[in-house]
């Protein structure tokens, strides 16, 4: 999927255009930032409702090209700054993180699939 | 992260810089300008200064007599001619001669691009130290060896790219390795993750795969927030790059943890909730740390401090430019 169509599905807002032509295979939506270097995937849409420069350092590391802020939660200057600086693409949706991910998953971007199951000795 | 290597930076650098500012203090005008100019006598017409401009594209001529330059022409003193129906005219009528801005061969182009800016004129003829025109040069003809010697030294720079891996196999030890150190400061989350940063760009730049890259970088983003969130003064990272392993080293001086073992559970974090807030604290980290790493140690005592050692080895695949997963 392309930027161009998760605009269109989400109806967001282009902040950061991304610095090379992006084609995503799969998303996470997620505001924990360590459960989403757990997902971590090549070509993954990064969608969050944290928008502090985190998520985009978080984008980084996960080599996600590109993140979807959601719930019209503009984001800071110096997360912008950072994501122009990394070159990673971000963009701005009005729905919340349920339903842009729904939306998403609609027009055919599809999560990263089943994990193991962790539980906990105490 | 503090940049404690300045050092090395400057000497990672400061190459390119200098060699412009080289460029621009000592290339010389006779490199530059366009020689074997094309003149014009006093006594032609300003009807064969016409032909001449229009003829070879060019916008103006110096005039020479007996091989000496008494003047300069342009297209300016052509569209006065015109102005005046006065083509017939000998160019002598219409060119300037007094006050001539000239070039020499042997200054650099900085001197001539500092008379073009302060007398603003298109064109200078050049001449020799005997005074005798040897050339002709515009800003254009600046610009263009100037835009040549940097693409020269961008290609310089870029055969440079593979050298780090040449730079390794030449040197000879029993182990070598490379090893980046970084400080990390307690609470400040505006810096969080600059340290995992450059370690990747570190491992790229010497041949490592993007998967192998992205793993490390993963596991010491972790205990770079772990740093940053849990510590009392901070701490530092050791990354030592040898070419069948790598280990990262997360150290800090306190307050330390009390049960190791707790801490390891996926889900358990002590994290406060403005932390939390920005992301963090969802009690992953070291799972997150020991799903990347081949082996992971934590050592912690309390009021000592705490010491993560992270160690990935490099399996062939993992060097070089193998396609990612």
């Amino acid at each position: 999927m392309n930027l161009k169509e998760v605009i269109e599905a989400t109806e967001a807002e282009m902040l950061v255009e991304p610095a090379f032509t992006v084609d995503l295979e799969a998303a996470c939506a997620s505001d924990l930032m360590s459960d989403v270097l757990v997902f971590t995937k090549p070509n993954m849409l990064l969608v969050t409702g944290l928008t502090n420069p985190q998520a985009i350092r978080t984008a980084d590391m996960a080599e996600a090209p590109a993140v979807l802020f959601v719930r019209g939660k503009y984001p800071p200057p110096e997360t912008l700054a950072l994501a122009e600086e990394m070159g990673i693409a971000v963009m701005l949706s009005p729905y919340t993180m349920f339903e842009s991910a729904g939306l998403l998953f609609e027009a055919g971007l599809k999560g990263i699939g089943k994990l193991p199951i962790l539980r906990q000795s105490r | 992260m503090r940049r404690q290597f300045a050092l090395f930076a400057l000497m990672g650098r400061g190459g390119a810089l200098t060699k412009i500012h080289e460029l621009i203090r000592e290339m010389k005008v006779s490199r530059v300008m366009t020689p074997n100019v094309l003149t014009l006598t006093p006594g032609a017409s300003m009807k064969e200064l016409k032909e001449l401009l229009r003829e070879h594209r060019i916008s103006g001529a110096p005039v020479v007599e007996d091989d000496e330059l008494v003047g300069v022409v342009s297209i300016e003193d052509l569209i006065h001619a015109l102005e005046n129906i006065d083509l017939d005219s000998p160019i002598r009528e219409y060119m300037t001669c007094e006050d001539l801005i000239t070039a020499h061969a042997q200054e650099p182009v900085m001197e001539a691009l500092r008379r073009f800016e302060t007398f603003n004129v298109g064109r200078m003829p050049v001449l020799d130290a005997r005074g005798k025109l040897v050339g002709i040069i515009t800003r254009g003809d600046i610009t263009m060896a100037l835009l040549r010697a940097l693409q020269d030294l961008y290609s310089e720079a870029e055969s440079m790219q593979d050298r780090p891996q040449q730079f390794f196999e030449a040197l000879e030890s029993d182990n070598t390795s490379l090893q980046l150190r970084y400080s990390v400061e307690q609470g400040n989350f505006s810096d969080g993750g600059e340290a995992s940063a450059s370690v990747k760009r570190a491992l790229l730049r010497i041949g490592a795969s993007p998967k192998l890259a992205r793993r490390v970088a993963i596991a010491t983003y972790e205990a770079e927030m772990n740093l940053i969130i849990h510590t009392t003064h901070g701490g530092f990272i050791l990354a030592d790059i040898q070419p069948s392993e790598i280990t990262v080293v997360a150290q800090d001086s306190g307050p330390g943890i009390p049960d190791v073992e707790l801490a390891r559970q996926p889900g358990y974090s002590t994290a406060t909730p403005e932390v939390r807030e920005m992301g963090f604290g969802a009690g992953m980290g070291l799972v997150n740390v020991d799903r990347c790493t081949d082996d992971m140690s934590l050592w912690s005592a309390i009021g000592v401090g705490t010491r993560l050692q992270m160690v990935f080895k490099v399996s062939p695949e993992e060097i070089g430019n193998e396609t990612d997963d």
